[in-house]
């Protein structure tokens, strides 16, 4: 399964991949990892609040994809997180949500955010924020 | 001679098949096989119903007696529907956007819902329509009595039986007729399809019958050019030039008038419809059907006066003319023409005075006794309504048989349709300036109504008492005390003048002026603006973009003031974001159109100018208008759906709302929880269809890819499920009786319906220590619900090495208790009491298990709390959940 395949990846060594993906719904995070992969990037992956803080500060990745409602501590808590660290501060952020409320794309970019979709997304507005953000892929 | 058993026993078959036509059109209809009953022709021919018994017997009777003036009765209609068909497309619109099931209704409707209006215009419908019902109880009599040979001869009878008796056996047979007809169910919309096509079949019945005696009447008479001569011979006057004179304009305007006024006609033409666009083929047709049945009038009654014996009645020649000749089976025909008009005026204005007794006065009344206890329920409603209907036809029958006993000296039938019409007509200023005239007011309606109906009663109704009466003789000769001025057929020193032109004149005179002025002097309530915006702004394109903007300013204060009434705080609170105190022209027509896709574009405007140009009337007024407007919304979307039962329930409604704007702050967090929880599985499902769409997949991928959009489209369908089923436990629908049930037994089938998810996951279910029997009052599949879920949950969520079920029960205390225990990860302390809220579940246990809506231990606990037990988590030392269920045993 590739969500297990890449969560043992990021688990199991110090690569830094390009992308690190929070997200606690199995079929949401399948279909992320395949359509990010095929663009060609590497993917990491973990399924709670604790493991994203935890797996970015082993290996930071050159962006997070961060679901809000994660188990054990919440995406806008990760991202507050996040832009307390001093290293960690510049890392692109981009947002995932279900609730699709101005609400959550407020707070979200009230917290530093830098992108922002909501669920259900087009593959494609994913693939175009995730490149918007860290550029096309490299291919050395 | 016809026997007149022969001519009942043909009348009360006639009837039965009417009432068969009736049945099988409406179950055709309800079948949704209407098929011809929509055309425009039925439609059409349902409008002829104008023509009655007066119209059939009275125009030939008229036309002996004062040559062509029977003409005006066709003339006026005939204009309404060639010339002023606006109007009616008007009325039709209007009717069908509020819900209008009456000729009172409107009227209400437009002067800001006044239930006093409503109640002036049906009392005086009544009783202006009693002469018209006596009129056909007249007619009918008269026929029945001409055709079995005892008219013409009086104090004679028949068979014992004298006039009155006649009559009021022929009201009661109508009455009974009526209510079997009309009675049967309560419609909504107040359509009655099956009505209308007896009505129909009846129209062509009666044009059939006079055509065919006008033929025969020509053939007879040796073709039309013979009976002129002979006429002309005899000394009869008939182009006297004398006949279009001021009584005939009064005459016209009289039946123009009715045709709009006449509940009868209101009911067919306007609340029947069910197409606008059948009017289009009224328009031509029903003046053609109008002109074929006064094609033969003037030769009849130039035949009839010609060759029948000085002295025979004209208004029967219809029936005598053939009977002379021999013609029994066409005088029968004849008859049944004539019966036919009466039957169907009487139906017709029975069921729709009905409507309006029963709506607007009957229906006001019970609330008030009963203050709205015990007819909440659907059922107490209709039986009301449908017994409300009953009696207000017997009323107006009864009413119709005391006029006719009171007035059965006089001969003629003519006069008796005018007064009638002449006492709907007092309906029409109003009629008009609800349609066009915005300024017009509620008081100056039911001034001007009142005004009408006082004269009309004082110049036209009292005076047909005369022959009866010698109080109301003497008023006619010498005016009430002696003031001359006050006499009826000479109101305010009008002498010399034709009675009904003196009526026509100073009642719709009277009427008119009290309307304008009394509207000049008064102002409109927010609520009557409101509603003649909706009235009068009815063909305003409602798309907005116009060069409407309206110019001026308001503050964003205010504006948003408005907003609020209308949207609620929090739309409101979103459109005003970031607007600066001063908002720019831009932002008022976005409001103004935000507005109108909530209230309607004309109020919508109406709203907004008058904010924002400050007009003279105050901007405490607009807010009132608005709440106002909200409130007219939300009760006529409810009307909608169940309009007469939510009429009487409107005041449990508003308390209801009261309610449900607490309720708003949760249910805000609640649709925003489902919103979340239904995103999440449209997610997955939208982006593997995306995937999907794209070529380069293997077929294992594409294999993996359907079977997750499968799984969770079943997710998302159990959602949904659960969602419904949430609400209607929580509303108190799909109620269930406690009753008493064996719990254990219940227990049984769910440890059962589980046993195969736990063999797939490799796991036991252990029966602990059983009851054994046990007795409780509740619902067995319910309670099987319940005890299912928690069962699932703990087979489902368990990620031991070995996986155990632990389910045991005992009769304890007089409760019976069962408890469901796992060795999965448990249930932290914290969130103990969160997992029985909706939305809230554990950590996913294993991987494969499909995750639940978080609906399933809400839905649980609101079961067994309708059973009087109670569901709870119960703190455990050793890993992994306990559920207990309580429930007091019988």
């Amino acid at each position: 399964m590739a969500a297990l395949l890449a969560g043992r990846r990021a688990k199991g060594g110090d690569v830094a991949v390009d992308i690190l993906i929070a997200e606690d719904e199995p079929s949401i995070l399948e279909s992320l990892d395949f359509i990010l992969r095929r663009a060609g990037w590497s993917i990491a992956s973990v399924t709670d609040g604790d493991a994203v803080l935890s797996t970015l500060r082993r290996a930071p990745p050159r962006l997070v994809v961060l679901d809000v409602m994660l188990p054990k501590r919440s995406g806008f808590d990760v991202l507050k997180q996040i832009r307390a660290d001093d290293v960690l501060r510049e890392l692109p952020v981009l947002i995932l949500t279900a609730k699709g409320q101005a609400k959550d794309r407020r707070t979200a970019e009230e917290l530093g955010a830098d992108g922002f979709v909501t669920k259900p997304y087009a593959n494609a507005e994913v693939i175009d924020e995730v490149r918007r953000l860290i550029g096309a892929v490299h291919t050395a | 001679m016809l026997s007149s058993e022969l001519v009942i026993a043909i009348a009360i078959a006639y009837v039965g098949l009417l009432f068969l036509i009736a049945y099988v059109s409406d179950r055709r209809a309800r079948r949704g096989k209407a098929g011809f009953l929509n055309s425009p022709f039925v439609y059409t021919l349902a409008i002829s119903v104008y023509c009655t018994s007066w119209t059939f017997y009275g125009a030939v009777g008229s036309a002996a007696r004062s040559g062509l003036e029977y003409l005006a009765i066709y003339l006026g209609p005939t204009i309404v529907f060639i010339g002023w068909w606006f109007i009616l497309r008007r009325l039709v619109r209007i009717s069908h956007n509020q819900r209008i099931t009456s000729i009172a209704d409107l009227l209400s409707a437009r002067f800001g819902k006044s239930s006093r209006l409503a109640v002036l215009i049906t009392i005086i419908a009544v009783i202006g329509i009693a002469p018209y019902i006596a009129l056909q109880l007249k007619a009918v009599t008269s026929s029945i009595q001409a055709i079995a040979g005892v008219g013409e001869f009086p104090g004679r009878t028949l068979r014992g039986i004298d006039e009155v008796g006649l009559a009021l056996a022929v009201a009661a047979g109508m009455a009974l007729f009526t209510i079997l007809f009309g009675t049967r169910n309560v419609d909504a919309k107040e359509q009655h399809l099956g009505v209308v096509a007896a009505i129909a079949f009846e129209a062509i019945v009666k044009l059939a019958a006079l055509v065919a005696t006008g033929i025969f009447v020509v053939y007879v008479g040796g073709g039309l050019q013979a009976i002129f001569s002979r006429a002309e011979a005899a000394g009869l006057d008939i182009y006297s030039i004398g006949t279009f004179d001021d009584r005939w304009i009064a005459m016209n305007v009289l039946s123009a008038a009715a045709i709009l006024c006449l509940p009868r006609q209101f009911q067919i033409t306007i609340v029947e419809n069910s197409d606008e666009n059948h009017l289009r083929t009224a328009s031509w047709a029903f003046p053609g059907y109008l002109l074929l049945m006064s094609l033969f009038t003037l030769p009849i009654a130039l035949f009839g006066l010609t060759s029948m014996p000085a002295g025979a009645n004209p208004d029967m020649f219809v029936l005598t003319v053939p009977l002379a000749s021999g013609q029994e089976g066409l005088a029968l025909f004849s008859f049944i023409g004539g019966f036919s008009s009466a039957t169907s005026m009487i139906i017709v204005e029975s069921i729709a005075l009905s409507i309006m007794v029963s709506n607007h006065i009957v229906m006001p009344l019970m609330l008030r006794f009963t203050q709205g206890r015990g007819i909440g329920r659907g059922q107490g409603v209709s039986s009301l309504l449908l017994n409300s209907r009953r009696f207000s036809i017997a009323l107006i029958l009864g009413l119709g048989f005391l006029y006719f006993y009171f007035t059965r000296n006089s001969n003629a039938l003519a006069p008796i349709g005018l007064i009638s019409f002449c006492g709907v007509a007092q309906f029409l200023p109003s009629i008009i300036a609800a349609l066009f005239w915005r300024e017009a007011t509620l008081k100056a309606a039911t001034a001007a109504v009142a005004v009408g109906f006082v004269v009309w009663a004082w110049s036209s109704f009292m005076p047909s008492f005369a022959g009866s009466s010698v109080v109301v003789a003497d008023i006619m000769a010498h005016g009430p005390w002696g003031l001359t001025w006050l006499r009826p057929e000479a109101l305010f020193g009008l002498a010399g003048i034709d009675p009904l032109v003196n009526v026509v004149f100073w009642s719709l005179f009277l009427n008119t002026a009290t309307l304008v002025v009394v509207s000049l002097l008064t102002s409109p309530s927010a609520l009557e603006r409101v509603q003649a915006a909706l009235f009068i702004d009815l063909f305003r394109p409602s798309t907005a973009g116009s060069p409407s903007v309206i110019r001026g300013s308001a503050t964003a204060r205010d504006l948003r003031f408005v907003a609020e009434r209308v949207f609620g705080p929090a739309r409101a609170y979103a459109l005003f974001a970031g607007v600066p105190a001063v908002p720019p022209p831009q932002f008022i027509d976005r409001l103004e159109r935000e507005l109108a896709g909530s209230i309607g574009a004309a109020s919508a405007h109406v709203m907004l100018s008058k904010v924002v140009s400050g007009d003279a009337i105050s901007i405490e007024e607009v807010f009132e208008m608005a709440g106002e407007t909200r409130q007219a919304i939300e009760y006529s979307q409810e009307l909608e759906r169940t309009s007469e039962e939510l009429r009487s329930t409107a005041a449990q409604l508003e308390s209801a709302n009261l309610k449900l704007r607490e309720l708003d702050g949760q249910k805000d967090e609640f649709l925003s929880q489902v919103s979340h929880e239904v995103r999440t599985p449209m997610a997955s499902i939208r982006s593997f269809s995306e995937i999907l769409l794209d070529d380069d997949l293997s077929d294992a991928q594409r294999r993996r890819f359907v079977s997750t959009i499968h799984q969770e489209s079943l997710r998302l369908t159990k959602l949904l499920d659960e969602i419904l089923d949430l609400s209607a436990l929580e509303r108190g629908e799909r109620p269930w009786d406690n009753v008493r049930i064996d719990a254990e037994a219940a227990l049984d089938r769910a440890i059962e319906v589980c046993a195969p998810l736990a063999q797939r996951r490799h796991m036991h279910i252990v029966v602990g220590p059983r009851a054994g029997s046990a007795i409780v009052e509740g619902d067995t599949d319910r309670l099987c619900q319940v005890l299912i879920n928690l069962i699932v949950n703990a087979i489902k969520y368990n990620d031991a090495d070995t996986p155990v079920v632990e389910v045991r029960s005992e009769v304890i205390d007089g409760s019976f208790v069962v408890e469901i225990s796992d060795n999965g990860p448990g249930i932290p302390a914290n969130e103990a009491q969160a997992i029985f809220d909706m939305f809230t579940r554990g950590e996913h246990g294993r991987s494969d298990a499909t995750p639940g809506a978080g609906l399933g231990l809400a839905i649980s606990r609101k079961i067994i709390t309708r059973m009087s037990g109670a569901l709870e988590l119960v703190p455990r030392d050793t890993r992994g959940a306990r559920f207990r269920v309580t429930l007091p045993a019988c």
